[in-house]
């Protein structure tokens, strides 16, 4: 365990949430909507973009699928006329909220007092309506796969879709997981959606409806893979300090999980029926006297709905090989079961806005303000958790 | 059957070995000159003692199947649908793994401990010859006797 007074993350709090419009394909400017939820985030927290003295963001500039990024630190720092004491961007980060977490870090270590965070996607609109291409698809015929995608690409295997597959199957041939158990974590994303007017797939969905979609890549169907949308989210990390007279309830973050001691590969890591999330999720348990039992309610990325699964797995909610049964029929992670999850959707029907949806609903549930999908009993502890295959890091936040 | 598109790799001086071994039918990797531990992907030093002066070295070619998806999505140009993708372990290090097709049977009938052989796929390319190192079911069970590791340790069975 990590002596308390050595856990700088407690020093930090959530004081502001923000989000832009969020849609399938909205064909607006990235950056208007990457303000526009920066702005709605510094807001909620009752400040001014003067009071925003640090700023950071995944991936920050960076070339990947189209639409992967609405902007960077830079876009934003300028748009805004930002005076930072502290900055930071990347992709080589434990996950997308590895982002927050840094932001953390920082103002905990006294480098800022009002950390802007964000994450903006315009995947839907710069895919455009036809079906989803490979990673490197976009390119001419004279592309040569280079970096550790020439591991992947030559073998028509261009996205996570079918590098999480496979470790969906593991999983399944290992621990007797069924495409039924897996189904739960889709259909209970779909029924909190309903709840949720700023999803993006509301309409109910059944058991039924899972089984006639088409396969993507065994053992996922077209609902186990999230929805490319246009949005961004922001979140203000503040100093403790800092945070008290704000316009809102702070909310503490309590501890953070960032490890990778896997080797960092989507098909070299040491269990090829786990992922980074089994060290980091182990991390953040080292840095807090809560144990799992303590969460009133998850919010676990489900990028592919295995990825959920398997966080619930990683943070102890259950054994490692018993995620199946402990979501079967629904009812323990459903909005009224033991451990409500995705209260939002998730991106599975609210939107891939990668990571960032997850905090954002956290801070919401334990505000009280999730209005008809709240998680009754005032929840206390909530957990965010972002990343799949190599990629992951998660928060504990408290009231 | 003809030879379906491919996005094909970046040579360069270190993962040439392994692109090119297909060239002389034979499965390729960098090799440890002080411990002989195999290095993949390919790296300037070994991983595990540090030596460098890696060489290449050819394996049997003999693997098992450590996991399997079968892709029935059109994301580019490729293999006709459905095909499977693998990732196998090899005979001489199952910690040595390669995301691959398997070929030479359905896609739906490659399971999670099937013993299979390299096959190589030959890409003339003017940036330097490529051969793919795809896999086939084995026509005889390796001689081994080895179980696939699926051990959370995922170490040498
Ligand atoms: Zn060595």
């Amino acid at each position: 365990m990590i002596p308390p007074e050595d856990r700088i993350e407690q020093r930090s709090c959530i004081t502001g949430i923000g989000q832009s419009q969020i849609g399938r394909r909205l064909h607006r400017n990235p950056l208007d909507l990457t303000l526009e939820a920066c702005l709605a985030a510094i807001e909620d927290a009752g400040l001014t973009t003067a009071d925003i003295d640090g700023l950071s963001t995944y991936p920050g500039m960076q070339v990947g699928n189209p639409g992967f990024n609405g902007a960077s630190a830079t876009d934003v720092h300028d748009a805004l006329r930002l005076e930072l004491d502290w900055f930071d961007s990347g992709i080589e980060t434990a996950g997308q909220l590895g982002s927050v977490i840094k932001a953390c870090l920082a103002v905990g270590a006294g480098l800022a007092n009002h950390v802007l965070c964000f994450r903006s996607v315009w995947e839907g609109s710069a895919q455009g309506s036809g079906g989803r291409g490979g990673i490197g698809s976009e390119n001419g015929p004279g592309f040569r796969a280079s970096g550790m995608l020439q591991w992947t690409l030559p073998f028509a295997a261009p996205s996570a879709a079918i590098w999480l597959a496979l470790v969906a199957n593991c999983h399944f041939h290992r621990y007797g997981t069924t495409r039924e158990q897996l189904a739960q974590i889709a259909l209970n994303g779909r029924r909190n959606a309903g709840l949720n007017p700023d999803a993006i797939y509301r309409t109910p969905m059944s058991m039924e409806d899972y089984f006639a979609a088409r396969m993507i890549s065994s053992p996922f169907c077209l609902f186990d893979c999230d929805v490319p949308c246009d949005g961004a989210t922001a979140v203000v990390v503040s100093r403790r300090e800092r945070a008290r007279d704000l316009r809102r309830p702070p909310v503490r973050v309590e501890a953070v999980g960032t490890a990778l001691r896997g080797r960092p590969s989507w098909d070299q890591f040491d269990d090829l029926a786990a992922m980074a999330n089994r060290d980091a999720a182990a991390h953040m348990w080292t840095r807090t006297e809560l144990k799992p039992a303590d969460v009133d309610v998850a919010q676990l990325y489900d990028g592919f709905s295995f990825l959920a699964l398997s966080w619930i797995e990683a943070l102890g909610f259950c054994k490692v090989g018993e995620g199946g049964p402990f979501i079967e029929g629904g009812g323990r992670i459903a909005r009224e079961g033991e451990l409500p999850l995705n209260t939002h959707g998730g991106q599975l029907s609210a939107g891939r806005l990668h990571g960032y949806g997850f905090l954002h609903e956290a801070v919401v549930q334990l505000r009280g303000d999730g209005g008809e999908r709240q998680v009754a009993g005032s929840p206390e502890v909530a957990v965010a958790a972002a990343g799949g295959g190599p990629t992951s890091g998660c928060l504990l936040l408290t009231r | 059957m003809p030879v379906p598109f491919r996005i094909l790799p970046r040579l360069d001086d270190l993962n040439r070995p392994f692109w090119q071994g297909g060239g002389s039918g034979e499965l390729t990797f960098l090799t440890c000159p002080a411990c002989d531990r195999i290095q993949h992907p390919p790296q300037p030093l070994c991983a595990f003692c540090h030596a460098r002066g890696l060489v290449p070295r050819a394996v049997s070619g003999r693997a098992r199947v450590a996991a399997v998806t079968v892709n029935y999505q059109n994301w580019m140009p490729g293999p006709e649908l459905p095909y499977a993708v693998a990732i196998v372990e090899i005979d001489e290090d199952p910690s040595v793994r390669l995301t691959t097709n398997i070929v030479g049977c359905p896609a739906a009938d490659v399971t999670i401990g099937m013993p299979v052989q390299v096959v190589f796929e030959h890409h003339p390319d003017p940036h330097g010859d490529v051969w793919l190192p795809l896999f086939e079911p084995a026509a005889t069970p390796t001689d081994s006797g080895r179980r696939v590791s699926l051990s959370p340790a995922g170490g040498v069975a």
